[in-house]
């Protein structure tokens, strides 16, 4: 590795300073404030569900079934087995998020570096594009299909397939902002300067793109959260009786005219999560935009 | 304070004007505060005359050209009078302000390549103006086009109308953009900066379209840019523009010949001289920027920059007027707004030299 | 346009003998004897030799491959182990009902999605804005499949508004069809009509403040005509993309809006495929659905070329 490289005085402080001024605009929004509350009190309780869960997931209850929401010590009441459901909707929470952040740091992973490779490389290009094509022709639920066929069902199976579909979108807009950062002055002097081609992705390039893969990952965890539902719901995912959202409302969609709570309250959740992961990346890629500047 | 003006400079030649702008003034309301971009201009344009109006990026010149339409967004305060043959256009009905723009008044931009849309034919955007205001069925407006785009110079015109803007050269679409423009034979057309984004070889036939329009048709031009050489090519007279104001107002000869406001000579001085000395003198550059305003201040605007400010500069406004300039006597509608214009006649000695 | 018509098919062509490759390699994945998967019911030493002989598992890879792609462009994806039928009939009786499905939605969500989106961009700053975003934002992150069953629960049962499931076939009674199927349509078209509705919102607003759009302004045209003419135009051309690119999505949310409204079509012979381990079925499927979403992106390509001249005519894409 070259030692000629020219250390980038101007971009510590000036990416210093940018991060300044795109905190300050997510404080000044109300909307990223309630997103960001909202999803911090859902981490907190995710990761304390073991504890703080008024029961045990799994203990059944029968002379409590279909339990209606308020009834003293079941708040939201309870399922077909008088398992209690905001316990349960705890612990389906906590699945969802692992799930979700499986699933994006598997398409990081994988996506990130192809990404870097298209935009930076023109031979890889090609290839990268027909094997992004390739993926795209494999919806996330055929996918986990496929997989549920080959390895069965499972919670971490759910996570690749959706993380898998997740990949082509990661590769594209790494590769657009890697190309838009190749054209910048401050990469073409470090490879005048003899740096090699991995130096420059790994200190000028990647270090740049960080806010693409950013906003990227906020908009895929609300997308991998509802395919985790969709793919426990079908019975592809989390196996019963371990509790995911999703099954519970596989579940409850048995009995939904006699218990209708234990079918909206996990749907609630699901769009709750996902709700606050969007509005957030909304404010994100707000604030990040430089044309909103001034 | 007030202007010292003589409204309707050249009219008394050559018939009533066409569009008199009064006191227009516009300030847009931003995030960051109040701007404000043009300061009480007033200009009055002859039927069949081709205005200049020159300044660097940021003195109020395309503000004040799309405000004469209404065409400014809606975060613009204009007030001040823009009639056009005495018809008040400033906070006139949407519904009336559409029929005045592209029947009445044309405009065309700067960028021929964004300023045509990607997805139409050039005779389809052409023909839309001529459906719009002249109620032309599309076929007939479709010919109109081919004849159009002939007028302004563009070989075999009735293959070129079915073309789509990308297809098109730089120079091709600017002449496009005429054609669309001229297609109601509007009295004024508003060109602002109209061969900036072309190579100067095209330009010269842009010009010489512009030129030929007014011959042909006796359409009034208002012709917008920072380039001088534009100016000395096709206008009959010039406006200055600096930070929103009207500095200096003459006979494009006059103006060439004697500039009287500081900022005018320093313009002059800072591009090539057309004719003989090209190439031959250095060029002097305008120290600083265009200030941005929040509110107009009671001084002159250009004390920042200029070399013979004083006090006076800095308490009050020079109005524009003709002004005294000790010996030479300027022509009677040569008017600066400038407490210390330059003195001498600017090309005499210089001629004298070779 | 004929370049760009020929690498576009030649891109596709590509990507579809990449997918059926993946989709042979998994085949092979598959745990167990794949002559075993394919026997169905007679599972006796001659019935499987029989079947090796015929899938021609005895012979070498890449033979098999070319077996395999032949086999499959005749239409024979071997019999269900479950059912004893053919796959390809499971298929002509179950894809009617998932294509009409699927069109239906992707009507819904198009006209849904662009009309708030264009909206949204026009009326900047009022009300309408700010409930079109909102709207968008709780279409994209609601749980589509607990939208039908809280759907079937206050519409279906409550009020007997929809049928709850079931189906009727388009030739058979079109009108009865319609009231099986529009509820699932609108169901499952709410997350790509969101998805489309943020997506002509954004070009929308990049468009309106175009230079084009100014000229336009400029010649005096009304302000529906700037809209639709101008700004509209050139934002369907991202629209169109983006309905392509989403297609993947639509055909996961057709298997689960299926599955709740007990629609007979390839969703719900897939899930039933994966559950009673029909891995003719599960082949059939995911080779089917890859080649379905190639080939119809190789004609949102096409429809490309007609709406936006640049490709039309020069053959490079903006």
């Amino acid at each position: 590795m070259t030692v000629l490289t020219v250390p980038m005085a101007e971009a510590g402080p000036a990416s210093l300073t940018r991060r300044t001024r795109v905190l300050r605009r997510l404080r000044r929004n109300p909307l990223a404030v309630v997103s960001f509350v909202v999803l911090a009190l859902a981490a907190v309780v995710a990761l304390l569900s073991p504890w703080i869960a008024p029961y045990s997931v799994e203990q059944t209850d029968f002379g409590h079934t279909f339990s209606p929401p308020g009834t003293p010590g079941h708040v939201l009441g309870t399922d077909d087995l008088g398992r209690d459901v905001l316990s349960r909707i705890m612990l389906g929470a906590r699945a969802s998020l692992e799930v979700g952040l499986l699933a994006v740091a598997t398409s990081l992973i994988i996506g990130v570096p192809l990404g870097l490779a298209a935009g930076y490389f023109r031979a890889w290009d090609a290839v990268i594009s027909r094997f992004t094509d390739l993926l795209l022709a494999f919806p996330f639920l055929i996918m986990a299909v496929g997989l549920a066929a080959i390895r069965g069902a499972s919670l971490g199976n759910a996570a690749v397939a959706i993380g898998i579909a997740q990949i082509p979108g990661v590769i594209r807009v790494v590769r657009s902002d890697t190309l838009r950062l190749k054209s910048l002055d401050f990469v073409a002097a470090a490879v005048v300067d003899g740096a090699s081609d991995l130096w420059v992705l790994a200190r000028h390039i990647l270090p740049n793109a960080t806010s693409v893969i950013l906003v990227q990952a906020t908009v895929a965890i609300p997308a991998a959260i509802l395919g985790e539902a969709v793919l426990s719901f079908l019975g592809l995912g989390i196996q019963p009786p371990a509790p995911s959202l999703g099954t519970m409302l596989a579940t409850a969609q048995q009995f939904a005219a006699r218990a209708p709570w234990a079918a909206i309250f996990p749907g609630v959740v699901i769009m709750i999560l996902a709700l606050a992961f969007n509005v957030f990346g909304d404010a994100l890629r707000d604030a990040l935009d430089p044309k909103g500047d001034r | 304070m007030t202007t010292v003006e003589s409204p309707g400079a050249a009219s008394s030649v050559l018939g009533a004007p066409v569009l008199e702008i009064r006191d227009l003034s516009v300030s847009f309301t931003t995030e960051g505060g109040t701007v404000s971009a043009v300061d009480r201009v007033s200009l009055d344009l002859a039927p069949g005359e081709i205005v200049g109006m020159v300044g660097e990026s940021g003195c109020g010149k395309s503000v004040t050209a799309m405000s004469i339409a209404g065409l400014l967004p809606s975060s613009a305060r204009i007030s001040g009078s823009v009639r056009l043959r005495g018809t008040e256009l400033v906070g006139t009905r949407e519904s009336v302000l559409r029929r005045v723009r592209g029947k009445e008044i044309a405009y065309i931009f700067q960028e021929p390549m964004t300023s045509l849309n990607p997805v139409l034919t050039v005779g389809r955007q052409i023909g839309e103006v001529l459906q719009v205001h002249e109620r032309m069925s599309r076929p007939a407006a479709r010919a109109r086009a081919v004849e159009l785009l002939s007028l302004v110079g563009i070989p075999s015109a009735s293959k070129r109308v079915d073309n789509y803007p990308h297809q098109l050269s730089g120079g091709m679409r600017q002449r496009v953009m005429i054609a669309m423009a001229v297609a109601c034979g509007p009295k004024v057309l508003v060109a602002d900066e109209p061969t900036t984004a072309l190579d100067v070889t095209v330009q010269a036939g842009i010009l010489q379209v512009l030129r030929d329009l007014r011959d042909r048709l006796g359409t009034t031009i208002l012709i917008i840019t920072h380039d001088l050489g534009v100016i000395a090519d096709v206008a009959d007279r010039v406006v200055v523009m600096y930070a929103g104001r009207v500095v200096e107002r003459a006979q494009v000869t006059d103006l060439f010949a004697h500039p009287l406001h500081r900022y005018t000579a320093g313009l002059l001085s800072a591009s090539p001289t057309p004719g003989k000395h090209a190439g031959t003198a250095r060029l002097q550059e305008i120290p600083g920027l265009v200030p941005v305003l929040s509110s107009q201040p009671d001084a002159c605007t250009f004390a920042d920059r200029c070399p013979a400010a004083d006090s006076q500069c800095r308490e009050s406004a020079p109005p524009l007027e003709v002004v005294g300039t000790g010996g030479a006597l300027a022509a009677k509608d040569h008017l600066a707004a400038c407490w210390h214009p330059c003195p001498a006649p600017r090309t005499q000695p210089q001629e004298t030299d070779l | 346009m004929i370049r760009y018509l020929l690498r576009r098919a030649w891109q596709s062509a590509l990507t579809l003998l990449l997918s059926t490759v993946v989709v042979f390699l998994g085949v092979r994945a598959l745990p167990g004897d794949p002559a075993l998967a394919l026997a169905g019911e007679d599972r006796s030493p001659e019935a499987l030799e029989a079947i090796r002989h015929h899938y021609g598992l005895d012979q070498p890879l890449p033979l098999q491959f070319a077996q395999y792609v032949e086999r499959a462009v005749q239409g024979d994806f071997g019999v269900s182990i479950r059912t004893g039928t053919p796959v390809s009939s499971m298929l002509t009786t179950a894809l009617p009902v998932t294509a009409e499905l699927s069109v239906l939605a992707i009507l819904i969500a198009a006209v849904l999605g662009v009309g708030a989106g264009v909206l949204a961009a026009v009326r900047r700053g009022h009300p309408a804005e700010w409930l079109a975003n909102g709207l968008a934002l709780v279409g994209l992150s609601v749980p589509h499949f607990w939208l039908g069953l809280l759907a079937i629960l206050y519409l279906s049962v409550a009020t007997g508004l929809f049928p709850a499931s079931g189906f009727v076939p388009l030739l058979q009674d079109p009108v009865d069809n319609l009231h099986h199927i529009v509820l699932p349509a609108v169901i499952l078209g709410t997350g790509l009509a969101a998805i489309i509705m943020r997506q002509t919102r954004s070009a929308m607003l990049d468009s309106l403040s175009s230079d084009y759009v100014r000229t336009a302004k400029a010649k005096g045209l009304r302000p529906r005509a700037v809209i639709t003419r101008h700004a509209l135009r050139n934002s369907l051309i991202v629209v169109v993309t983006i309905v392509g690119l989403q297609l993947g999505g639509l055909i996961s949310g057709a298997v689960v809006t299926e599955q709740i409204f007990g629609l007979p079509g390839f969703g719900k012979m897939t899930i039933d495929a994966v559950f009673q381990r029909d891995y003719p079925v599960i082949q059939a499927v995911v080779l089917l659905t890859a080649m379905a979403y190639i080939v119809i992106n190789f004609f949102v390509d096409l429809l490309y070329s007609v709406i936006d001249p640049r490709i039309r005519v020069t053959g490079d894409p903006a």
